[in-house]
């Protein structure tokens, strides 16, 4: 099977409110970014673009309609998927392995401050039936139920959120995306009054305004284009249950990250334990605990374990196993769509970095993302150098 | 991709099911419990179970219709999309055909075995009409102040096309007779009657040269498609229908500035198909049609623009009989949306659908007359801009 890569990356303000441009603006900023760092011109060298982006954040019915322009698409294969960035990735991944497609571009952007009524616009997503009569009051009570679902099947107490919470915004402090990026301590998380019991407001992910393109590249045209290729070993997304049927799925857990991972572990060609192939993980955050589910989902370590390796200083950025160095999004906001685009950006600029000084095929790493409420979906990927 | 001719596509894909629910105004049933009637059909006619699918990809155009923001989760399960890798796609109006172009590539990557192919739409519970979803479909701050509305636009591109072409009034009532006509024979069809061209002129204006009877109704439902790999296909029927070619392509957002009497966007996106398929003269090797006919000149004017007839030679052909099901080039055979109905993305799947059923000689009485091999089916939507294109032959 043709293998792919990402052979550049362009992005632009992970700020809580990019001001000085529109999101077509920083669509095309990344854009340019993008396919000025591997020398490419869209309209003669890019095969297909993808464009990741849903309805209601944009206020647009069929927003695909503004995506060819500021990612070079016009008069081409250009289209949308309503979902996260790494569902894109996927795409790519998918067209570039038809043995048809060589380059590829893959853009996914958020602008949750021009959004006046984001509690509005999330309980549009909740079942018209069941759930959204309800009108509940805080956006993030389903993270809330999660939560306490999680750590009364674990154990845990909040001081294992707390410690999520304040790794990753210290993490973030030396990352010029982390604009959420603190020197907050454990007791300044468990002080604090919860936003949604138990999740106080160190525990939940602001958002951001961002826009990133990638290009996946086929072997061939990875080759030609640069000598850092970031190859995506493996990708895999999985839904587990409807919105339509939130009431009815496993609060405590999130089967779907298991079976993201799994299939990228497969298309990997990889079995084991993520830590035994690779050297760090960028995993879900938007929530404290989640990072604790992310690493159990993933076959990185069961709660209590993670919670000694958390204890231990093992998953900070000059630990063992480093788990979001980045900071994550506690650190650099949630970009709705782009979130997980954030993370492969994140282990793709960390990998590019390592590849320079290491032999080929040393160094992978693990990204797990989650669509956020009230979805299951999530998605996973393993790159590599 | 432009230097590789067709042979560099790696794995051959297959159509093994189809289904389709009614297309209706005011369904009772909710967007899940469609998709799931079409999915299930679907399913059957493949003779598989959703065990036997590995991967599912939703297709639906605005989220507004259903009135549900992330509309892809919320329809998962009703998609049979649950504990497997889900994707929705979508180009607005082009998503119907965009469905099986992704659904093909999930196959011919190799990652997929099989693919549950769904679309669905349900316009009708819009208020105090869908064409109030439609006020949000235009540039927020150049178009939207305006007012516009869809039809208007649609009426500025069909006089253009009358009159780049001199084309009347009634030549182009002839396709809404011949596809509305055609539905008769479809039993999921909203629309079918035997009207004549004086009842279109004679229908009201909505905003002309657009008359009531020129337009596809409202109309909710779901189509779903089962593709398989080529081992797959051969193991699960004798008679697979094989994707030989497709093509998409998105104009700019800028429809104002575009020359709306010819799909430019619908050609590029057909050249991509055909070269895939190696087809050099389509208006030879393509037996058989199906053209995205939301409004009855958008019919002709894509039959251009597949290059199934030279620019403005579509009516001409058309008032010959060209287009019947008896014709030379059957085009809509189905019935098309102005006759079976426009639940947007369901409607373009609808027409791919139409294809395998016609390949296989499944269509009963909308079988058309002369043998066939190969059929073109196409979509087209956004603000005039997008074009899906899917080939297929037996």
């Amino acid at each position: 099977m043709p293998r792919a890569a990402i052979v550049s990356a362009g992005w632009y303000g992970f700020k809580p409110e990019v001001g000085e441009l529109s999101f077509r603006e920083m669509m095309f900023e990344a854009a340019l970014r993008a396919y000025s760092a591997a020398g490419v011109d869209p309209r003669r060298d890019v095969d297909a673009f993808f464009s990741c982006q849903e309805d209601y954040w944009e206020g647009i019915a069929i927003t695909d309609e503004f995506a060819p322009e500021p990612i070079g698409g016009v008069l081409r294969p250009t289209s949308t998927v309503a979902g996260d960035f790494i569902q894109c990735l996927g795409q790519a991944v998918m067209l570039v392995r038809t043995g048809y497609f060589d380059l590829v571009a893959v853009e996914s952007h958020a602008k949750p401050s021009d959004i006046a009524t984001i509690k509005g616009v999330m309980d549009m997503a909740l079942d018209p039936l069941y759930l959204r009569p309800l009108d509940p009051p805080n956006p993030h009570f389903i993270g809330g139920l999660m939560a306490n679902a999680f750590l009364a099947r674990t154990g845990l107490g909040r001081e294992a959120l707390a410690m999520v919470a304040a790794k990753n915004k210290n993490a973030g402090l030396s990352n010029p995306r982390a604009s959420h990026a603190a020197p907050v301590t454990l007791g300044d998380v468990l002080s604090a009054k919860p936003v949604v019991d138990p999740l106080t407001g160190y525990d939940i992910a602001p958002f951001s305004d961002a826009a990133i393109v990638m290009l996946v590249a086929s072997e061939e045209a990875a080759r030609r284009l640069t000598d850092t290729p970031v190859w995506i070993e493996g990708v895999g997304w999985s839904t587990e249950s409807g919105t339509g049927s939130l009431a009815w799925h496993q609060w405590d857990s999130m089967p779907s990250i298991r079976m993201a991972v799994d299939m990228a572990k497969s298309m990997a060609g990889l079995s084991g334990r993520p830590q035994t192939f690779t050297s760090f993980a960028e995993l879900e955050d938007r929530y404290s605990f989640m990072e604790i589910l992310s690493m159990e989902e993933a076959g990185i370590a069961g709660p209590e374990e993670a919670y000694s390796m958390l204890e231990a200083g093992d998953t900070e950025p000059s630990g063992n196993y480093p788990v979001n160095p980045s900071g994550g999004s506690l650190a650099a906001g949630v970009a709705l769509e782009a979130t997980g685009g954030f993370r492969v950006l994140e282990a793709y600029e960390r990998l590019m970095a390592m590849g320079e000084e290491l032999e080929p095929g040393a160094e992978r790493a693990l990204v797990v993302s989650w669509r956020g409420p009230p979805t299951r979906t999530a998605m996973a990927v393993i790159l590599g150098v | 991709m432009v230097s590789r001719p067709n042979i560099h596509v790696k794995s051959k894909v297959a159509v093994v099911g189809a289904g389709i629910t009614l297309f209706r105004r005011r369904m009772l049933e909710t967007p899940r419990e469609l998709a799931w009637e079409a999915a299930r059909q679907a399913l059957d006619s493949a003779g598989l179970t959703l065990r036997d699918i590995d991967c599912v990809v939703i297709g639906s155009a605005p989220d507004a219709f259903d009135g549900v923001h992330m509309k892809g989760e919320y329809l998962a399960d009703g998609s049979g999309g649950l504990f497997k890798p889900t994707v929705r796609v979508y180009v607005g109006g082009g998503t119907g055909v965009f469905v099986p172009i992704a659904a093909w590539w999930h196959v011919a990557s190799g990652l997929c075995r099989t693919v549950l192919a769904v679309a669905e739409e349900k316009m009708s519970h819009a208020r105090p009409h869908p064409q109030g979803v439609f006020a949000y479909i235009w540039d927020p701050v150049l178009e939207r102040p305006l007012g516009p509305n869809l039809l208007w636009i649609f009426a500025l591109e069909m006089r253009r096309y009358m009159h780049k072409c001199n084309v009347s009034k009634e030549t182009i009532a002839l396709v809404s007779v011949k596809n509305k006509r055609n539905a008769l024979d479809h039993p999921a069809a909203q629309a079918a009657a035997n009207i004549t061209v004086e009842d279109v002129l004679n229908s009201e204006v909505l905003v002309w040269p657009v008359n009531r009877l020129d337009v596809s109704p409202v109309s909710d439902g779901a189509a779903a498609l089962v593709l398989a790999s080529e081992n797959e296909a051969r193991r699960v029927t004798d008679s697979p229908v094989w994707i030989e070619g497709v093509g998409w392509t998105l104009d700019n957002t800028h429809w104002y500035n575009r020359e709306l009497g010819y799909p430019r966007y619908v050609q590029y996106a057909a050249r991509m198909a055909y070269k895939m398929a190696g087809i050099e003269r389509p208006w030879r090797d393509i037996d058989f049609a199906e053209p995205y006919d939301p409004f009855d000149y958008k019919e002709l004017h894509h039959i251009e623009g597949l290059m199934l007839a030279r620019p403005c030679e579509a009516p001409k052909l058309l008032e010959e009989g060209w287009f019947d099901r008896s014709g030379e080039l059957p085009t809509s055979p189905s019935g098309g949306l102005l006759g079976v109905g426009n639940p947007i993305a369901a409607a373009g799947l609808m027409k791919a659908a139409e294809l395998f059923w016609q390949l296989r000689y499944e269509a009963g009485a909308r079988q058309v007359k002369k043998p066939v091999h190969r059929g073109v089916a196409q979509a087209w939507g956004d603000l005039m801009q997008a074009g899906t294109v899917v080939v297929m032959g037996n």
